[in-house]
């Protein structure tokens, strides 16, 4: 079991304990102002919050030839950790994180959550889709309750529930609207409100500011690395930039392209809050990216050669 | 409010040619009715309550006619859209059968119905129906596949995933059916009443042609094209603007 990286935040950021957290939380009560540092159980207690054990998928192309996607992957991920996934397009890394929601089931290999094998969706881990899916014919604030109308909440907890989360977010003042009104980043945080409302374990998260603006982003990392120590969530978080990754993640993992295998695990140590543009960030990211160099031409390579043979 | 002027300017322009050709006496008023006349056979229509009794015997065999044949429809364009052999068998067939006119079922129907309400009716189901199942069929099929996934992701399964998930997600595509829907079922009824003579809008039309009144029967054209605007114009395109605004579908 690799360090766990835990305690490698800055006491600058308010912390709760990460161990029933979510109720404390949710009273609307203001969260402690004292620090309390997470208490790291020694490793060899710790049940994995995600497992995945020697994952593979396979799928037929059009043309009718068998495609290996990913290849005996394993990866570990520790309640509250923030593992980032990176690797070039096409590596599988999104389909992973559908393998992990349950959404689609892997042709070997098994998935475990609190040791137990997963077998379909569960709102125990929600995933935010890349195109996120916020349905248009909700209002934020529907779209915010609509986990936990599924999960036969009574009317009264759901609001404020939808209230605190979309504090959370600051999109109070947005309950009301319509998804069309809202900009890019404004989607972006009620897909997050929505995810959080239904109180998953694990928050899977594909590439979801890709299409922003830098200044945006930089602010929803703020945000996101705020509610992650407010709320205590295991967070996998997959993305093509590196940079991205080392800023929010305990941990990066490195996948190959195509069939997609871990082919190097980070531990990144740097204190939070961090920032895109801090050298050691940069540094870091430089590291990775040397290894990734080589899977990326890969990818470009079988663009090219896909682009030859037509 | 400019458009308005304008429509009003075009609308009066166009009264006022047919004024003026008819007072050209070029073709004599029974093959040519003056703008005049026509508005007296409304008037009179009107007032001898015969085009009220038209409109609400027409109307009330196009609610029943259009609402079985939405509730039909949709059964029917779910159950093709959610098996695979009733698509490729059932979902072929009612393609080509779209091809058909709907009034080509009447001796069929006046067969096995008689010369009765329930023919009418058939007649308006088959025209409607199809167009309906196709659209359900479609919106299933062309709804963006995001949507489900996240439903179940978010803990929606069985019935309340296609009713709070599936159901909304196509609303657009349904939308459109229930338009085409709505076209077709009022061509189909037109025509089946001008057939059946019993009451109805089609049958004050040909009551107008059976008495050589011109005047009426452009009265009834007329009560015809306003009605079926009112419902296919006014309803159904507000509706669909505003779910594509909503959808994010108009550009």
């Amino acid at each position: 079991m690799s360090t766990h990286p835990q305690n490698a935040f800055s006491p600058a950021v308010p912390l709760v304990p990460r161990s029933g957290v979510r109720t404390n939380v949710f009273q609307g009560k203001p969260v402690s102002p004292v620090v309390t540092f997470p208490v790291r159980p020694s490793a060899e207690v710790v049940v994995p919050k995600v497992a995945l054990d020697s994952i593979s998928l396979s799928y037929k192309t059009t043309s009718g030839e068998r495609l290996l996607a990913l290849d005996n992957v394993s990866l570990e991920v520790m309640p509250g950790e923030f593992l980032c996934i990176v690797g070039p397009s096409g590596c599988g890394k999104s389909t992973l994180l559908h393998l992990i929601a349950g959404l689609h089931p892997q042709t070997s290999g098994k998935v475990f959550v609190d040791g137990a094998p997963v077998n379909g969706p569960g709102t125990d881990r929600i995933l935010i889709f890349q195109e996120l899916g916020l349905f248009p014919w909700l209002t934020v604030g529907g779209n915010v309750e609509f986990g936990m109308k599924m999960k036969n909440i009574g009317k009264a907890e759901r609001e404020e529930k939808v209230q605190y989360y979309l504090r959370l977010v600051h999109l109070s003042k947005f309950k009301n609207s319509y998804i069309h009104q809202l900009s890019g980043g404004m989607r972006q945080r009620v897909a997050l409100a929505r995810a959080l409302a239904a109180e998953p374990d694990v928050l899977l998260m594909d590439e979801p500011f890709a299409a922003l603006d830098a200044q945006t982003r930089d602010l929803l990392h703020d945000e996101l690395e705020r509610i992650w120590a407010e709320t205590g969530r295991t967070i996998i978080f997959v993305t093509h930039n590196v940079r991205e990754a080392v800023r929010l993640g305990d941990r990066v993992a490195l996948l190959t392209f195509r069939p997609g295998q871990v082919k190097q695990e980070f531990s990144v140590d740097l204190p939070r809050p961090r920032h895109m543009e801090q050298p050691d960030v940069a540094r870091t990211a430089g590291n990775i990216l040397d290894c990734l160099r080589a899977e990326i031409n890969k990818s470009l390579e079988a663009e090219y050669a896909d682009e030859k043979a037509r | 409010m400019k458009k308005l002027a304008k429509q009003v300017i075009f609308y009066s322009a166009l009264v006022g040619l047919w004024a003026l050709l008819a007072k050209l006496h070029i073709w004599p008023p029974y093959l040519f009715p003056p703008p005049w006349g026509v508005g007296r056979a409304l008037w009179d229509g009107f007032a001898d309550h015969s085009f009220w009794i038209g409109i609400a015997v027409t109307m009330k065999r196009m609610l029943i006619g259009y609402s079985l044949s939405i509730v039909l429809g949709m059964i029917l364009g779910l159950a093709i859209s959610s098996n695979k052999f009733l698509e490729e068998t059932l979902g072929g067939l009612l393609v080509s059968l779209q091809s058909l006119p709907s009034i080509c079922w009447i001796p069929l129907a006046v067969l096995w119905f008689g010369l009765t309400e329930k023919a009418i009716l058939f007649v308006v189901l088959m025209g409607s129906l199809l167009s309906v199942t196709i659209a359900m069929e479609d919106g299933r099929k062309q709804m963006p596949k995001i949507y489900g996934m996240a439903g179940r992701n978010l803990g929606a399964s069985g019935f309340r995933l296609f009713w709070s998930v599936l159901l909304p997600a196509s609303l657009p595509f349904i939308v459109n059916g229930m338009k085409q829907g709505w076209a077709f079922a009022w061509r189909s009824l037109i025509q089946a009443e001008m057939i059946f003579l019993s009451l109805g809008l089609g049958q004050l039309l040909m009551m107008g042609r059976d008495l050589s009144d011109m005047n009426q029967v452009m009265a009834v054209m007329i009560l015809i094209i306003i009605l079926g605007f009112a419902v296919d114009g006014l309803i159904f395109r507000t509706m669909e603007r505003r779910l594509q605004e909503k959808y994010g579908l108009s550009t």
